[in-house]
């Protein structure tokens, strides 16, 4: 996967142009943005606070959504709707902080293995395949269950955990920028290593590791979610995975509580579907010429580009 | 060179299936909790028990040479026999197939494995299989009629359900499943029916695979048809489709005798590539319809601390995805011999 991305490829006033005409890419900001805001703002949005204790009667439990509880209540009798509202924070937080792990680790093992090549490369590639190789899940749930389940520890497994994607595009865009005349020439006149990873290497790769995040960013949401549902999240911190996973092991199925099982899962789609959508958009929008891509479909023709 | 190229992956594959091996006896004697001697004082087990697996599994030994206890951590003599180590009676367990007793069934772990490791291959086996073809077919409709409304809706399907999370589309499939098609509600067989003959059993199972393996073809049935679209799409540009169309042949036509042989590599790496992802499917999926597998025994020994069940699941799981990439590997570099010349 040779990505080679057009010389001077960063975020110009023409490249945000390209992005306002895209309308995949700015839709998914729009999602993700709203999402965002949600999260920041969900005390003044929810009408009740979840991590209130509330006191209920059998009533309560699984109630039908109602003028007072737009999306029913869930297994203990809270509004499923705040505790909805709530549980973006959640997913946000995880998603960003580990990716950022994702990205920090993936990005020096690429940058490291594609400047200095040679042994460097060769261990840290292949220390890349076997960790490519070796199922993400059943590694993060044996982690996370053998460590306290917290939400730094969740944050952290999934982040040490979703590099090896990154590293190995980064590492192939290093290769391509490695080879371009300024960095020989820089190299010439007596540039350092270090000068050059920093100030030739690192800028034209940096647009690649942008567009990664976003799309590692979806990855790390959903496992978040996957491993609250398997029961390995912080009982004491709202998250939709979490919310489903009280909700299927608690009755709601046997109940017909369909409002305490869609929307927690809405909220996941959505806001993975924003990533997804962003990544892609972004993808086009910063190499034009980027044609073909592990999930996006691009055809090389500028009607593609309207959708 | 063929020989050469198959070696080197074997080898690859072999040193990773060390490396699981490995990082499985540490994260299990590392991390807090310490599964590995806490186990032993398991009130469900009696004190002959407790003995026995001590013994069996060498927790009364140093974990390996210079370290008396892993966690919290204990120096101890580095001058002892490496035999006398719970590492190497771990490795020796292993080569016997020894994996441990549950601490839930008392029962071999390996057993238990055993039974379920098919229940999983089948599921995982119906799921891809299915997934693939209808990916495939999607694909080939997509890219022949690309750049239509047909392929945009493709499109925006495919985006869309590769971002379902799994175990929701499970949970969203089987509540609607059990309450409007009365189908069975999770398992693999209703519990202590009997069946008058084969037809009825064989009736009952596909009735309780129906869902999950409609689940697992939903969730992966996106990327398939994105990636054939796309390497077609890639294909139909090539001077040789050119030619083709110049001498008058249909797009069908085109699509079925050219672009479809050469469109065959990229499939092969991504159904590769996905080998880990239809693991993680597998433990939602299993999970979401009480399948017995694999996946399902994974959450089960979370739910119950069973860390020996943990740890064999795990180490069987890593390994059978090592092995199943090796052999798409071999498979790839036996469809494009031009692999097997390149270092």
């Amino acid at each position: 996967m040779a990505l080679d991305l057009a010389a001077g490829a960063t975020l110009s006033s023409a490249s945000w142009r390209r992005f306002t005409r895209n309308r995949m890419a700015l839709i998914g900001l729009i999602m993700l943005v709203t999402t965002v805001l949600v999260a920041i703002f969900a005390p003044l949005i929810a009408p009740y606070n979840p991590y209130e204790p509330v006191r209920v009667t059998i009533d309560d439990i699984y109630a039908r959504p109602s003028i007072s509880h737009l999306l029913g209540t869930d297994d203990a009798g809270k509004d499923v709707f705040s505790s909805f509202i709530y549980g973006s924070r959640v997913s946000l937080i995880v998603g960003f902080f580990a990716s950022f792990i994702s990205i920090a680790i993936g990005g020096l093992i690429g940058i490291v293995a594609g400047f200095y090549g040679g042994r460097v490369e060769n261990t840290l590639m292949r220390f890349t395949d076997i960790m490519l190789v070796i199922p993400d899940l059943p590694l993060a749930v044996v982690l996370v269950a053998l460590t306290k389940p917290s939400l730094f520890n969740i944050i952290f497994v999934i982040g040490i955990l979703g590099w090896t994607g990154t590293a190995r595009l980064v590492r192939a865009q290093t290769l391509a920028v490695k080879q371009r005349k300024f960095v020989l020439r820089a190299r010439a006149i007596g540039a350092g290593n270090w000068h050059i990873i920093r100030h030739h290497i690192f800028p034209l790769v940096l647009p690649l590791i942008v567009v990664n995040t976003v799309l590692v960013i979806s990855l790390a949401i959903l496992n978040e979610s996957a491993l609250s549902f398997l029961g390995l999240s912080d009982p004491t911190t709202l998250s939709w995975g979490q919310m489903l996973n009280f909700a299927f092991t608690r009755g709601a199925m046997s109940s017909g509580a369909w409002w305490a099982l869609v929307t927690p899962g809405f909220g996941i789609v959505w806001l993975v579907l924003a990533c997804t959508l962003l990544g892609q958009g972004m993808e086009r929008v910063l190499n034009p010429r980027l044609e073909l891509h592990h999930l996006s479909a691009v055809t090389p023709t500028p009607t593609a580009e309207t959708l | 060179m063929l020989n050469f190229f198959a070696l080197k992956k074997i080898g690859w594959a072999i040193f990773t299936v060390l490396f699981v091996i490995v990082l499985n006896f540490f994260l299990f004697r590392i991390l807090p909790g310490d599964p590995a001697r806490a186990g032993i004082r398991d009130p469900r087990l009696t004190q002959e028990a407790q003995q026995q697996i001590r013994e069996r599994f060498g927790l009364d030994k140093p974990v390996i040479n210079c370290f008396e206890s892993l966690n919290p951590p204990r120096l101890g003599s580095c001058a002892i026999n490496p035999l006398q180590t719970q590492f190497f009676v771990y490795i020796k367990n292993l080569l016997s197939g020894e994996l441990g007793i549950s601490y839930h069934t008392n029962r071999p772990v390996f057993d238990m494995l055993r039974e379920r490791l098919w229940n999983t291959v089948l599921l995982i086996g119906a799921g891809q299989i299915l997934s693939i073809i209808v990916g495939m077919a999607l694909g080939i409709v997509a890219a022949w009629r690309a750049r239509t409304a047909i392929d945009y809706s493709a499109l925006i399907g495919s985006l869309t359900a590769w971002s379902l999370p799994t175990f929701w589309l499970g949970i969203i499939l089987l509540f609607w499943g059990s309450h409007n098609l009365s189908l069975p509600v999770g398992g693999k067989l209703t519990p202590g029916a009997s069946f008058p003959n084969s037809w009825g059993y064989v009736h009952d199972a596909l009735l309780h695979m129906l869902l999950p393996t409609l689940t697992y073809t939903i969730i992966f049935v996106g990327e398939y048809m994105l990636i054939m679209r796309s390497t077609l799409l890639d294909v139909l540009s090539e001077d040789y489709i050119l030619t083709a169309k110049a001498k008058g042949l249909k797009t069908f036509q085109i699509l079925k005798d050219h672009a479809l042989q050469n469109a065959m590599l990229p499939m092969v790496t991504i159904i590769a590539l996905n080998l880990g992802f239809t693991v993680a499917g597998a433990i939602q999926i299993e999970t979401v319809f009480s399948w017995p597998g694999l996946g399902g025994a994974i959450f089960e020994a979370v739910g119950r601390r069973d860390y020996p069940m943990l740890q064999g699941a795990f180490l069987l799981i890593a390994v059978a995805v090592v092995f199943a990439n090796l052999l798409a590997e071999l498979l790839y570099s036996y469809l494009d011999p031009r692999i097997r010349t390149e270092t």
